[in-house]
């Protein structure tokens, strides 16, 4: 269920898409091993020896969860901010020394975590490893570093207003999640930005990013007892934080009601999205709602919104639906674009498939179909180093067990018609949801 | 300094075979996971396309997924996709790829589905015009609600006049509402043979067991005539050309492309090491003078269309800070051109730009659907052997060979600029 807004069959005009995809991994062993330092940070390493390159994700829990409201924003600001100087280091500098081994190194943050990339190739391992803990403990946090960022930022804000779908995007999550950081940009706004401080930024970094609330994830050309000393002698004695450190929880629940917000802009399309607040990751439900989403709007041209409103009415290049869940509860979304015309009617004919699995369930043979993808596709969704990696950790964040791919076989087969009508029920709303429309309104005529 | 690491090049491991009928077969065995990605390319795309007739490529595309005299529209992905697998298809201006990705188990299914419809199309008139639809709907997703494609589209029109690259892909807006069932169904009997077509298949399975299984599904199918050529050829372009779009946007863009030679040409290598130079990264001299030290692009880059068949463009871009202006951006990345023609590259730098295109050689390695993509691609534009050549004459470039690249070909005579003007937006 991770978000996807645009696939099919695509046109390769300028540049070619990267595209996901997979190699099987032979279930019942570990995803990984896992291992815990002294001072409490997790080491997770998986080795694979088909060609010299190693992977590395650090992730740490200092998401857009653990930020005050009215520095909204920061989160996000102190991860983009490590890479951009270090106590040895200009940005300038360490920029080359990461381009001059033909490595990459990246951080970013999100909602529920922050995180750190490193790709290269095995031979690099010792001087990637050395920037890697350079940058995430020793980050200086220049001043002119950060009105710099604060400045991209501020345009990247501004430029995402001429991306209807960003802008419809960002309107839902609004109305949806209110005040909570599920409900905000990453990035915060205009007016959180300007507010943010040095200190900030050094407070935020100095009690968030501390070993025992960070996991390192290795994938790649390296044995576990070589990269763990590695690790441990440049990260082995970092120290622990102070202590326990608060962050948003449950979002205010929605009222049970239609909410249409209408955004007026003299566009080719109308960017609809239309849905509610869906469930936490740790919600048991989670696995009958991945077949049931699979089979509304989440199986591509096996989904119902699919067939229905593109296939049937030649509506859309692009209809889908999607459960995001994270610590709290995320959204449950439809996304489509629709010329302004047919803006109305396909509103009309999700609702309609949303009532419909609601009263009616799913066939036998849809629900045969969507087990048969889901599980049959798993080995798909371990392609790369980077995928790997990326899965090592989303199962360490959320508390899957690295037994994870074994189980998740036997958590989807499980699913039975009565468990799909069940969540349904439980999780589809459409007495009560947010509709957003970006459109030019006058074409798009939208019943009130 | 990483030279030796890809001695042992992947496509030491390819082999080659051909059908009777002309079918072109290349198969990597690829044994780290129990997966096979399977791709059929055909060697069609926008550039073969007539004025008036664009985006029949791309529609095409879209209609080999709604039906044959066995397989109804819609069945083919729902098949592939109940077998856990994943399907797809892209269209460039030079090819057409469709590819089916799943546990190596599985091969002989997407074998059978894809064997099917290159022969047994149905192309029904209503699911024709209700596939126009849909095709309208992605260009109003990717271009017409999009100013900096929008702006892309407007420099390829402009930068080529006798060569069909100045075609959009997806095609006109006009054309594409009016293409009809005989331009499709004469394209599809045109293009859509063996002989027209590569099959490219890399993962987990044994070649000599592989073989005989695409003989058995594809063989059957009788040789096509040979498809007409693309005769046009852009002729030499002589004074820069400028435009100007207009659209509802927040911020300017913008776009230069020059002229330059393929990978058929000697200098392809050295302008792929000065793309690196220029725009490999973010100690590249792009973004490091633009976007960090003079703060006038929130991001820039460029790139170079080498895997073409007919040659193509050197492209650079920059999104406009607010506060600053499209010429001063324009200034910039024209000064850094000129950098280069004037001053050796030093050594480090070139030596750094090596190392990135060597690990990005084996990143690349990673995925079995990339490797096919790769080898396809190679096979298409040239031949798939032209990928051996990569590394070695990347490592045989030399600071002068830059220099000497950069006054041939990145002159202002050579280029197109084009230049998005930002109406506001209404809120």
């Amino acid at each position: 269920m991770t978000s996807a807004r645009r696939r099919y069959r695509w046109v390769l005009s300028f540049s070619l898409s990267v595209l996901l995809l997979l190699p099987v991994f032979v279930a019942a062993a570990p995803l990984a091993e896992r291992q815990v330092l002294e001072n409490g940070l997790t080491l997770l390493v998986r080795s694979s020896r088909a060609l010299p390159i190693v992977t590395i994700t650090v992730t740490v829990q200092a998401g857009s969860l653990w930020e005050p409201e009215e520095r909204a924003g920061l989160a996000n600001l102190t991860a983009l901010l490590l890479t951009r100087s270090t106590t040895t280091r200009t940005a300038a500098q360490i920029d080359e020394a990461v381009d001059f081994i033909g490595a990459s190194l990246s951080s970013s943050a999100d909602r529920d975590l922050s995180e750190l990339h490193l790709t290269m190739l095995r031979k690099d391992i010792p001087k990637g490893l050395e920037l890697l803990a350079d940058v995430l403990l020793h980050p200086t946090f220049e001043q002119g570093e950060i009105a710099r960022k604060v400045q991209e930022l501020r345009a990247a804000l501004r430029k995402r207003q001429e991306d209807p779908g960003e802008v419809a995007q960002e309107v839902f999550d609004g109305l949806v999640f209110g005040g909570h950081p599920y409900g905000r940009p990453l990035e915060g706004s205009e007016a959180t930005l300007t507010t943010i401080t040095r200190d900030d930024i050094v407070g935020f970094h100095r009690n968030h990013y501390t070993p025992e609330r960070t996991f390192i994830t290795v994938v790649g050309d390296v044995g576990r007892g070589e990269i763990t000393d590695q690790i441990r002698a440049l990260l082995g004695s970092w120290p622990k934080g102070k202590g326990a450190v608060a962050r948003a929880t449950a979002p205010t629940p929605l009222q049970e009601k239609i909410i249409v917000k209408k955004v007026d802009r003299s566009v080719a399309q109308a960017n609809i999205v239309l849905g509610h607040q869906g469930i936490r990751r740790d919600n048991p439900d989670f696995y009958a709602l991945t077949v049931m989403n699979y089979i509304l709007g989440g199986g591509g041209f096996s989904s119902r919104l699919v067939e229905r409103i593109r296939e049937q009415k030649g509506w859309a290049y692009d209809v889908n639906s999607q459960f995001s869940p994270g610590l709290e509860r995320g959204s449950f979304q439809v996304a489509l674009q629709t010329k302004n015309e047919s803006a109305g009617p396909a509103v009309q004919e999700v609702v309609r498939e949303l009532k419909r699995i609601r009263e009616q369930g799913v066939t036998d043979q849809e629900l045969v179909d969507a087990k048969a993808h889901l599980t049959g596709s798993f080995p798909l969704r371990l392609d790369t180093n980077a995928k790997l990696a990326g899965l090592i950790s989303a199962v360490e964040y959320y508390k899957l067990g690295l037994d994870y791919a074994d189980r998740y076989r036997t958590l989807i087969e499980g699913v039975g018609k009565e468990d799909i009508l069940r969540v349904a029920r439980t999780y589809l709303r459409p007495e009560g949801y947010v509709l957003v429309v970006v459109a030019d309104q006058a074409k798009a005529a939208l019943p009130e | 300094m990483t030279q030796g690491l890809a001695e042992a090049q992947v496509t030491a491991r390819v082999t080659e075979s051909m059908l009777e009928n002309g079918l072109k077969i290349l198969l990597l065995e690829e044994h780290k996971a129990s997966v096979v990605t399977v791709h059929i390319w055909y060697r069609v795309g926008a550039r073969n396309e007539q004025p008036g007739t664009t985006g029949l490529s791309h529609l095409l595309e879209h209609m080999m997924f709604k039906g044959t005299s066995k397989v109804g529209p819609g069945q083919f992905s729902r098949t592939i996709r109940k077998n856990g697998g994943r399907d797809n298809a892209f269209t460039s201006e030079d090819y057409t790829g469709y590819f089916e990705t799943f546990a190596s188990d599985r091969i002989d299914l997407a074998l059978k589905l894809e064997a099917d419809r290159m022969r047994n199309l149905l192309l029904d008139p209503k699911e024709i015009e209700a596939e126009k639809k849909v095709v309208m709907e992605e260009r109003r997703l990717r271009t017409e609600d999009d100013p900096v494609s929008a702006l892309r589209e407007a420099m390829g029109a402009a930068a080529f006049q006798a060569h069909p690259y100045r075609q959009p892909v997806i095609g006109w807006m006009t054309d594409i509402e009016r293409l009809a069932r005989e331009d499709l169904a004469r394209y599809y009997d045109t293009y859509y043979v063996p002989n027209n077509a590569v099959l490219v298949a890399v993962g987990d399975f044994k070649s000599d067991e592989l073989l005989p299984k695409i003989r058995h599904h594809f063989g059957p199918i009788p040789r096509g005539a040979q498809p007409p050529s693309v005769r046009a050829v852009e002729p030499e372009q002589r004074g820069e050309r400028r435009l100007f779009l207009r659209k509802e946007a927040e911020l300017p863009f913008v776009f230069m492309g020059y002229h330059v030679p393929n990978l058929k040409h000697p200098d392809n290598f050295a302008l792929e090491v000065l793309a690196y130079i220029l725009s490999g990264g973010k100690s590249a001299r792009i973004y490091k003078s633009l976007v960090y030290e003079k703060q006038l692009a929130l991001f820039a880059g460029g790139g170079y269309d080498r895997e073409s068949i007919d040659p193509n463009l050197f492209p650079l871009y920059a999104s406009v800070m607010p506060g600053k202006t499209a010429e001063e951006v324009e200034q910039a990345l024209t000064a850094e051109i000129e950098l280069v023609k004037n001053e050796p590259i030093p050594d480090r730098e070139l030596q750094k730009a090596k190392n990135q295109i060597e690990a990005g050689f084996l990143f690349g390695q990673d995925s079995v659907f990339n490797l096919a993509r790769q080898l396809a691609e190679y096979e298409i534009v040239a031949d798939w052997r032209a990928w051996e050549a990569y590394l070695p004459g990347i490592r045989a470039v030399t600071a002068a060979d830059l220099q000497r690249v950069a006054k041939a070909y990145l002159t202002p005579d050579h280029r197109t600029v084009a230049v998005l003007i930002p109406e506001k937006i209404k809120k």
